[in-house]
């Protein structure tokens, strides 16, 4: 009896310890919009992006085991969170990436903390990720809401545009932008004039036009993105808003965009982002290689982009610790104890509170007669240093971070 | 949120003219659907593809044909309608006389199909499509700016919806077409080729749907999910309408835009929504429709 009772004792610890340890087995799951208004901004993209960073990494020959999955959001946070939940109880996700729409996105992020994974989330905006809901399993890559309207808001304002007028997307992301964007117009002398709510995915932006056309605001801000922003933009211009003295500000821009929409109709906007993928021989070569494997052979997106750096930040670090320890917040640490370095953003880190660091630019649309060879759509108009591109610390409402 | 009390009553013309505007797509849409459903008794979910079809047509006479949109306007509704007749022919035919509920799941995969079938090939961005010259620019109403192109929208659509409506009730093809439909067997034994009409009636609102989208590519962005979004609403309007009757919907299309346009003032994050509401208490009250036939 007490044979069996220590031999069982001692099985049992040497299972669990066999679990404890660490393997070289990887999964990344790339959490999208895959077939609606986003999914160009990520989507099957990034299932490429991370797959370039696997590659990259080296660590496949190395003998580690990496492999990637992708799923539909559908843009509801309900239907994103019970894939989340579904990835790491069952499916043994390790980390998950992309995610546009920010509501699923604080969704998901509530889930991570609560499995103990990892998101890198390079899709959503709002930059409550890394404010109120930040968490120590979570790191907000690319871009967020302050960067836009810091890089933005601010150059327009400060250049004619105090007042402002916003058709807002209404759902986290809409809000989160046009909050972030309403504080620094106001820091900068300027003043919002009103908003109008547009539900997200609406085709028909006219009678919205209408209103801020008669709110005689200066600038028109859009906080909206991908098909709504297209849509946007579009009817703008066939309603006569610049012909009418107001100044378009599209929030929210990518490269995409600028291709649905064509240099006729885009060309003068001015937008921020943190990647192009024209800027140096470093983005040139990643680029090239992605669109080669793009079905649409497009090029990258700044989401896009960003999932490969945060992908080989994670393979990076997970080869620090010399193997994958299945634990969430024990990888997110070593994260930001690492410096990234990656040909798309240069040189940077990973704040305390979960902020990705990095440099970020304003750029301007080309002229059709300007742009000389296929997706040549961006003038860089300044660059924004990485210390100053994102919210400070200070003004952080993060509970991780000790003040 | 700050014209609740601040709109002065020319600008909620200018809303209401846009509503109606809106109400001229949704009318054309819903025509499509209510000659399917009321002539043919399919419930047909691919109006929504064969409308972004149009649009695409469009699209591809422009790049790379260079062929005018005047042209796609009629090549447009002409391709989709072949398309439409020969998913007719080799698919819906089979489900005659079957439950309704088949010819939905059907119709719904196809669009599946389709809309994935774009969305592989060309993305979920859509590309650019310029107004036609003709029609670019726009009127100074004094209460609003109109763009001329969304005048010859309204224009457009309220011509083919009374065309069809005439043609269906008042010509002699519309009234084989609808006793056909209604006894199909008798209509045959006079010698009236009914499955050859059945298909061409299908292949006519699949037309139908095409020319919306031709007529939606300069101002919507052209993307394979284009059609979904609108195709949820136009349901509603036919189901309000009564799913029979064509009058019913073309008029509901339009109310329902001025509703939209409205609440878009008032209460805008109720603006996607509504239509839905009002056809939860349409079928609550009167479930054959505002139009329709109690059968």
């Amino acid at each position: 009896m007490r044979a069996i009772g220590s031999s069982a004792l001692i099985s049992c610890l040497l299972i669990s310890s066999a679990v404890i340890a660490d393997d070289k087995i990887v999964k990344i799951g790339n959490l999208g919009d895959q077939s609606s208004l986003y999914a160009d901004l990520g989507g099957p993209g990034s299932t490429i992006a991370a797959q370039l960073a696997i590659e990259d990494s080296g660590l496949t020959k190395k003998g580690w085991i990496i492999d990637v999955i992708a799923a539909d959001h559908l843009n509801k946070p309900d239907v994103g969170a019970g894939i989340a939940r579904q990835w790491f109880d069952v499916d043994k996700v390790d980390a998950i990436i992309d995610v546009q729409n920010s509501g699923v996105a604080l969704a998901v992020a509530g889930i991570a903390k609560e499995k103990n994974g990892v998101f890198l989330p390079s899709g959503p905006a709002t930059s409550d990720l890394t404010g109120k809901a930040c968490n120590p399993n979570t790191i907000h890559w690319a871009y967020d809401t302050y960067a836009l309207a810091n890089g933005t808001g601010k150059t327009i304002t400060r250049n004619g545009g105090e007042t402002w007028f916003f058709l807002t997307a209404d759902y986290a992301f809409g809000h989160a932008l046009q909050r972030d964007t309403t504080a620094v117009v106001e820091a900068n002398g300027g003043n919002v004039l009103g908003s109008v709510n547009v539900p997200l995915n609406a085709p028909d932006f006219s009678s919205f036009l209408l209103q801020a056309q008669a709110s005689k605001a200066k600038v028109v801000g859009l906080a909206n993105a991908g098909g709504d922003t297209t849509n946007s933009i579009k009817q703008a211009s066939e309603f006569g808003i610049a012909a009418g003295g107001q100044k378009l500000a599209a929030l929210l821009l990518f490269i995409t965009d600028v291709n649905a929409l064509g240099l006729d109709v885009a060309q003068g906007l001015t937008f921020t982002e943190s990647f192009y993928w024209d800027m140096n021989d470093g983005t040139r070569a990643f680029s090239k290689r992605f669109s080669e494997r793009m079905k649409t052979h497009a090029m990258p997106t700044m989401s896009q982009a960003g999932d490969y750096s945060s992908t080989l930040h994670y393979l990076k670090a997970l080869e620090a610790m010399g193997g994958n320890p299945h634990d969430g917040a024990k990888v997110v640490a070593q994260m930001k104890k690492l410096p990234t370095d990656d040909p798309l953003f240069g040189k940077g880190y990973v704040r305390e509170d979960g902020r990705k660091i990095h440099p970020v630019y304003l750029f301007e649309v080309k002229k059709p007669a300007e742009s000389k060879y296929a997706w040549d759509y961006y003038r860089l108009v300044s660059t924004i240093p990485a210390e100053e591109a994102f919210r400070p610390l200070a003004q952080s409402e993060c509970p991780l971070i000790k003040k | 949120m700050l014209l609740h009390s601040t709109i002065t009553s020319q600008q909620l013309f200018g809303q209401l003219l846009v509503g109606l505007i809106n109400g001229s797509f949704y009318a054309l849409l819903s025509l499509g659907l209510a000659v399917i459903f009321g002539m043919l008794g399919i419930v047909n979910f691919a109006h929504g593809a064969l409308y972004m079809l149009g649009a695409y047509v469009a699209l591809f006479l422009l790049r790379e044909l260079s062929l005018s949109y005047w042209v796609a306007l009629v090549v447009g509704p002409l391709v989709v309608g072949t398309v439409g007749a020969l998913l007719q022919r080799t698919l819906l035919r089979r489900l005659a006389g079957l439950d309704p509920l088949y010819g939905l799941l059907l119709t719904f995969g196809v669009a599946l199909v389709i809309q994935g079938a774009f969305e592989n090939f060309f993305g979920a961005s859509g590309s650019p499509y310029p107004i036609p010259v003709q029609l670019s620019g726009a009127q100074n109403l004094g209460f609003m700016i109109l763009p001329n192109y969304r005048l010859w929208v309204i224009s457009f659509s309220l011509a083919v919806c009374l065309s069809t409506w005439l043609v269906v009730e008042k010509t002699k093809l519309g009234a084989y077409l609808r006793a056909a439909t209604e006894n199909p067997a008798l209509v045959q034994a006079f010698g009236i080729n009914v499955p050859r009409m059945i298909m061409l009636t299908y292949a006519f609102g699949a037309a139908l749907a095409a020319l919306g989208g031709v007529l939606a590519a300069p101002i919507y962005q052209v993307r394979p999910g284009m059609g979904a979004e609108l195709v949820s609403v136009v349901f509603a309007v036919v189901v309000i309408g009564g799913m029979g009757s064509i009058l019913g919907s073309i008029i509901t299309g339009f109310a329902l835009g001025l509703i939209e346009g409205i609440t878009k003032v008032f209460y805008p994050e109720a603006s996607s929504t509504v239509v839905f509401v009002i056809m939860a208490g349409v079928l609550l009250l009167k479930p054959a429709g505002l139009f329709g036939k109690t059968a």
